[in-house]
C-alpha cells in the first residue's frame, strides 16, 4: 500500500477529483494548505517596490491504494492538474504500513 | 414654496438608505467572487461612493441639473454647488442642497452597480480613472436627459427613479466593458466558487432595504406617491424573487443567490414605474422582470461572457423592461400618467426612444473610455496578480487569515 499526496492548485481540485473518480478512485482526503516552493511564493512588482507573497493557498490531496495504482493515480493527477506554469505543485509516494477501519474490527 | 419639514425629514431619511445600497452591493458582490478578491470587490463600492461623492459636488452635479445646454448637458453654473442653496426654490418643498444629495447617492450606486464587469480582474488605478470618466461623460449626461430638464424630459420620459438612469446605463454599460477587459483567467475552465454566500445575502437585505429610499423618496416628498412608491417595489421584488425561486427549483435545487436575484430583478424593473403603477402592476412586473432576467442570466452564462455578478442580466434587463412597463402599465389613478392599457401609444413610444437611446449610448461611449484607460494605462491586472488575487495585489490585505 502506498499513500500518494498530491499539493495542486486549488481551481484543478474539482478536476482532479472528477478525473480519479472516473479511473474507480473514490476514497481521498481534502486539505485546504499554505505554503511555497522552489521560487519562495510570488513576487509582484510595484513601481519598482517588490512585494512577497510568500505563501500560496493550495490542496492537498491524500489517497491510499495499492502499489501497482500508484503510476496511474500519478499520471491522472498531472494529466488534470497541470497547467505548465510554475505552481502547478508537487506528488509526493510515501509507504502504508497498515490501514484499519474504525467502524469494524478488522 | 417654504420648506416643509415632513419633506425634508423623509428625504434626508430617503438619501441614508440610498447611501447604504452602495457598500450594499460591494457586499453583495464581495461575497459571490473568490475569498482572494472580497475585499477588492467590496472596496471598488467604497472607493465608488467616496469618488463619486467629491466629483458631485465639484461638478457632476452641475452637469446632471444645471440649467440646460441644447437638452444634451447641464451648464457649469453651479460647480461647487454654487446657486444651490438652503432654502427651496420654485415648487420644491425642500432644500436644493438636499436634492443634490439625494441624487448624489444614485450617482455613486450606480458606479457600484458596474463594477460587476471589473471583477477579480481590473488594476486599482484604472478603475478610478475610468470611474471618474464614466460618471462624467455618461452618468452625468444621460441623468440630465431624464430628471435635469434634458431632451428625454422634454419628451415626457417616465423614469421615476431611475431605470433609464442607473439601471440601463450600468447595466450595458457593463457589457461595452467586458467587449476591453475580456473574461477572467480560467473563466468556464476553473471552479470558481463564491466565497462567502452569507456576506452575500447581507449585502442585498442593504440594497433591498436601501430601495424604500430610492424609490420612495424619488417622489421629493413624504406623501401618498411616496407611500404607493414604496408597496409596488416591494411587491415586485417579493414577487421577483418567488418566481425566480420556482423557476430555480425546477432545474434543480432553489438557491439562496437565486432567490436574491429574483428580488433584484424587480427591484430593477420596479425602479422606473414605482410612481406610475399600482399593485397589479408591480405584481406583473416583478414576475415578467424575474422569468427575463433569468433567461438573460442563462444566456449569458451559455455564451460564456464574464460579465461576473450580472450588472447586465439583472440591473440592465430588469431596468430596460421596467422602462417599458412604466409606458404600458402606468395608471392616472397612481399619478396621472397613462400607458398604452389606458389608451396611450404616445406614451410607450416615448419609453421605447429613451432605451434605444440610452443602450446605445452607454454601450459606445463606455466602450470608447474602456478602450482609452486600457490602451492608456491598461485596465487589467497583471496575471500573477490576478492569480494571487486583487485583496493582495492592489490592497496588501487578506480577508481570511
Amino acid at each position: 500500500m502506498k499513500m500518494v499526496q498530491a499539493i495542486i492548485r486549488p481551481e484543478k481540485m474539482e478536476a482532479v477529483k472528477k478525473a480519479l473518480e472516473e479511473k474507480g478512485f473514490i476514497a481521498m482526503t481534502i486539505i485546504e494548505v499554505r505554503g511555497r516552493g522552489e521560487q519562495k511564493g510570488i513576487t509582484l512588482e510595484f513601481r519598482g517596490k517588490k512585494v512577497d507573497v510568500d505563501t500560496i493557498p493550495k490542496m492537498k490531496l491524500e489517497i491510499v491504494v495499492k502499489d501497482e495504482d500508484v503510476e496511474i493515480i500519478i499520471d491522472t493527477i498531472r494529466a488534470s492538474a497541470r497547467t505548465g506554469k510554475v505552481g502547478d505543485g508537487k506528488i509526493f509516494v510515501l509507504p502504508v504500513e497498515r490501514m484499519c477501519k474504525v467502524r469494524i474490527d478488522d | 414654496m417654504p420648506i416643509n419639514a415632513g419633506d425634508t425629514a423623509w428625504i434626508i431619511a430617503a438619501s441614508a438608505l440610498v447611501m447604504l445600497m452602495t457598500p450594499g452591493v460591494g457586499f453583495f458582490y464581495g461575497g459571490l467572487v473568490r475569498r482572494k478578491n472580497i475585499i477588492s470587490m467590496i472596496a471598488l463600492s467604497f472607493i465608488a461612493f467616496a469618488l463619486v461623492s467629491v466629483q458631485w459636488v465639484l461638478y457632476g452635479y452641475s452637469l446632471a441639473f444645471g440649467p440646460d445646454v441644447g437638452g444634451l448637458i447641464g451648464g457649469l453654473n453651479n460647480i461647487c454647488l454654487q446657486g444651490i442653496g438652503l432654502e427651496p426654490t420654485g415648487s420644491s418643498t425642500i432644500p436644493p442642497m438636499l436634492f443634490m444629495l439625494f441624487q448624489m447617492t444614485f450617482a455613486t450606486v450606480t458606479l457600484a452597480i458596474l463594477t460587476s464587469v471589473f471583477a477579480e480582474r481590473v488594476k486599482l488605478s484604472s478603475f478610478i480613472v475610468f470611474g471618474l470618466l464614466w460618471t462624467t461623460l455618461v452618468y452625468d449626461p444621460i441623468a440630465h436627459w431624464v430628471w435635469g430638464g434634458g431632451w428625454l424630459a422634454q419628451l415626457g420620459v417616465l423614469d421615476f427613479a431611475g431605470g433609464i438612469v442607473v439601471h440601463i446605463s450600468a447595466g450595458f454599460s457593463a457589457l461595452a466593458i467586458l467587449l476591453v477587459i475580456g473574461k477572467r483567467i480560467g473563466f468556464g475552465r476553473d471552479l470558481m466558487e463564491p466565497s462567502n454566500i452569507p456576506v452575500a445575502l447581507i449585502g442585498m437585505a442593504m440594497l433591498w432595504f436601501g430601495w424604500f429610499g430610492f424609490n420612495g423618496g424619488s417622489a421629493l416628498a413624504a406623501n401618498g406617491l411616496a407611500v404607493n412608491a414604496i408597496v409596488v417595489t416591494n411587491t415586485a421584488a417579493a414577487a421577483g424573487a418567488l418566481v425566480w425561486m420556482l423557476l430555480s427549483w425546477k432545474d434543480g435545487r432553489p438557491a439562496s443567490l437565486g432567490i436574491v436575484s429574483g428580488a433584484i430583478s424587480g427591484l430593477a424593473a420596479i425602479t422606473p414605474a414605482a410612481g406610475y403603477v399600482d399593485i397589479f402592476g408591480a405584481l406583473l412586473i416583478g414576475i415578467i422582470a424575474a422569468t427575463v432576467c433569468y433567461i438573460a442570466l442563462t444566456f449569458r452564462i451559455r455564451n460564456g461572457w464574464d460579465e461576473s455578478l450580472d450588472a447586465w442580466s439583472i440591473h440592465g434587463v430588469g431596468g430596460l423592461l421596467g422602462v417599458f412597463a412604466a409606458g404600458v402599465l402606468a395608471t392616472t389613478a397612481i399619478n396621472g400618467y397613462s400607458g398604452l392599457l389606458a389608451g396611450n401609444v404616445h406614451q410607450l413610444a416615448i419609453q421605447v426612444i429613451a432605451i434605444v437611446a440610452t443602450v446605445l449610448y452607454s454601450l459606445i461611449v463606455t466602450f470608447i473610455l474602456a478602450k482609452g484607460v486600457d490602451m492608456i494605462m491598461g485596465l487589467r491586472v497583471k496575471e500573477e496578480e490576478e492569480y494571487v488575487g486583487l485583496d493582495i495585489s492592489q490592497h496588501g490585505e487578506r480577508a481570511y487569515t
